[in-house]
């Protein structure tokens, strides 16, 4: 036997989902006993994997295992009675061959997107979902997130304890979804995970390589909800989307960390792989013909891979995917997004014009300001564009932000 | 003879390899490729993009377009197409226009995979069965 054990590692972190998934149900919604049990059952996989090689299907084995294993828990705790030889439990393919029958693919896909969606709870702020389901659907340590969001552990511990407690008194509806339930679901999720890939893709300087692997993980998971769902065409749109903004990962930050923008990145050092499969992704998605946001956003995202060079990104399109964009999620922020478009596709003035009746509702967004300000560098009101980038400073949330407006308001004061 | 070796293994696991570890299995291949490439004994290399990039067109009475990969297991891989065109709407209708024309009523499908790589092959072409 090989000593090197990595195997077991990628093994119970890939059937991690599915298993916790489907002990949570056996548990009836029970999230500390259905983690515990995983964990048992990990232990148990560790002393017996190296031995007896991987089972057939290595999520089976740990949910039977655990399951097992999480109710002599609960006996031990009743009455002290002792474990079962552990020969009964864990013989890999009698367990398998009595699991194999009553696990069918329909179940565990259901038990994942309910797994994912407990983490999307309504009343949970955003960071908390995000760090709920690297906890309990990625099996991150806190440790591991705590230094992703850059917050102490024992600050991170507290917020998911919370986030689990609020969960808890909230309930699980155990219920099979129905189809319209479904789809629901799955667009919750979807937002959540967009929202797990931007924590890190937004990320900068020092932060950058710590972050990354949350977009890593958004990606992994995004690939399992849509093996699960094959034929859902925006949960293919997210996967397309991640694998889109992720190929320009390498060419977005300087060796500062100081942010590039899409027209001034060397192109060559985007992923051309990536890309590839975003693209095919995208294209088997609209086939279905049923748009959605993230699909929407995707084709966006393809437009810019497309062009060899900045020039030759078809902007007309741009602006009218983020009309439909903004029919779909009216917001400002998706509106500013379309006037930088309309700058380049028509001009700077008719993108200042729509930006104008933004400003109340965009006041303290640094984007609103950066973009303002630019658009007024570009026709030559400097002194106009030197107060919105003095605004757009105030509200930077990162030093990579203020160092990127710096260096417009360095360009104004040459000119003047 | 031409030979053609089919590369199987868990998805999941090859994909959460990191990018470094994944160089390195390619690293160690070529060492056999490069030579075979040398010997002029090396066909074209391919790699699938993911199962979930996939469409199977199956056909029978009437071909049907399902998304995601063959799953059946009581049919064999019997051959592969390499085609180039310009979307997987244009695939889909290659495979669809060759489904049915066995003229036996059998069924069967095309799983349309697009490519992760290719590298086209180094074997004299007259060595080919024509």
């Amino acid at each position: 036997m090989t000593t090197d054990l990595t195997w077991i590692d990628t093994a119970l972190k890939s059937a991690r989902p599915q298993a916790v998934a489907a002990l949570l149900r056996y548990f009836r919604g029970d999230l500390d006993r259905a983690e515990e049990a995983f964990q048992e059952a990990c232990l148990r996989a560790l002393q017996n994997w190296p031995e007896k090689g991987p089972p057939r299907d290595p999520a089976a084995w740990l949910i039977f295992v655990g399951r097992n294993s999480g109710i002599d828990d609960a006996r031990r705790k009743q009455k002290h009675v002792a474990l079962p030889e552990d020969d009964s439990l864990t013989d890999g393919e009698d367990v398998q061959d009595d699991m194999a029958e009553r696990l069918d693919g329909a179940q565990y896909r259901d038990d994942i997107l309910r797994l994912l969606f407990i983490c999307c709870h309504p009343d949970l702020p955003n960071t908390q979902q995000i760090a709920l389901a690297l906890r309990i659907v990625s099996g991150l340590t806190v440790a591991e997130i705590a230094s992703a969001f850059l917050v102490s552990e024992s600050a991170m511990e507290q917020r998911i304890t919370r986030a689990k407690r609020r969960i808890g008194e909230a309930g699980t509806e155990f219920a099979t979804p129905g189809a319209a339930d479904r789809t629901e679901r799955l667009g919750v999720v979807a937002a959540m995970l967009y929202l797990l890939f931007n924590e890190g893709y937004s990320a900068s300087g020092g932060e950058a390589h710590i972050r990354q692997p949350l977009c890593n993980e958004a990606i992994r998971l995004a690939r399992l909800l849509l093996r699960l769902f094959p034929s859902e065409a925006e949960v293919m749109g997210l996967t397309a989307l991640m694998l889109l903004q992720h190929a320009r990962a390498a060419a977005r930050l300087d060796e500062h960390g100081e942010i590039i923008l899409l027209e001034d990145q060397d192109r060559s050092r985007w992923d051309a792989e990536l890309i590839h499969e975003g693209l095919a992704l995208l294209d088997k998605a609209l086939r279905h013909k049923q748009p959605g946001p993230m699909q929407v956003q995707a084709a966006i995202a393809a437009l810019h891979a497309r062009a060899a060079k900045p020039e030759d990104t078809d902007w007309p399109q741009i602006v009218q995917l983020y009309t439909t964009l903004e029919r779909m999620q009216p917001s400002p922020v998706i509106a500013l997004n379309r006037a930088v478009a309309v700058s380049k596709a028509e001009s700077p003035e008719a993108a200042l014009d729509m930006i104008e009746p933004l400003g109340p509702a965009l006041a303290n967004y640094f984007y609103f300001f950066g973009v303002k300000g630019a658009l007024l560098q570009q026709i030559g009101r400097d002194d106009e564009a030197r107060v919105a980038f003095d605004r757009a400073i105030a509200l930077a949330r990162t030093p990579a932000e203020a160092a990127h407006i710096r260096r417009h308001l360095d360009q104004l004061s040459k000119t003047a | 003879m031409l030979y053609a070796i089919l590369c199987y293994n868990d998805e999941a696991t090859v994909e959460a390899w990191p990018k470094a570890k994944d160089d390195a299995v390619i690293a160690k291949r070529r060492i056999v490729t490069d030579k075979l490439a040398e010997q002029g004994k090396l066909g074209p290399i391919l790699r699938l993009m993911n199962t979930t990039a996939a469409t199977t067109v199956r056909y029978g009475a009437e071909p049907v377009v399902i998304d995601g990969p063959f799953a059946e297991t009581k049919e064999q891989l019997l051959g592969l197409y390499v085609i180039d065109v310009a979307s997987l709407e244009e695939a889909v209708e290659v495979a669809r226009g060759m489904a049915g024309r066995n003229g036996d009523g059998g069924s069967g499908a095309f799983e349309i995979r697009p490519l992760r790589a290719f590298i086209p092959d180094t074997v004299k072409r007259e060595t080919m069965i024509s």
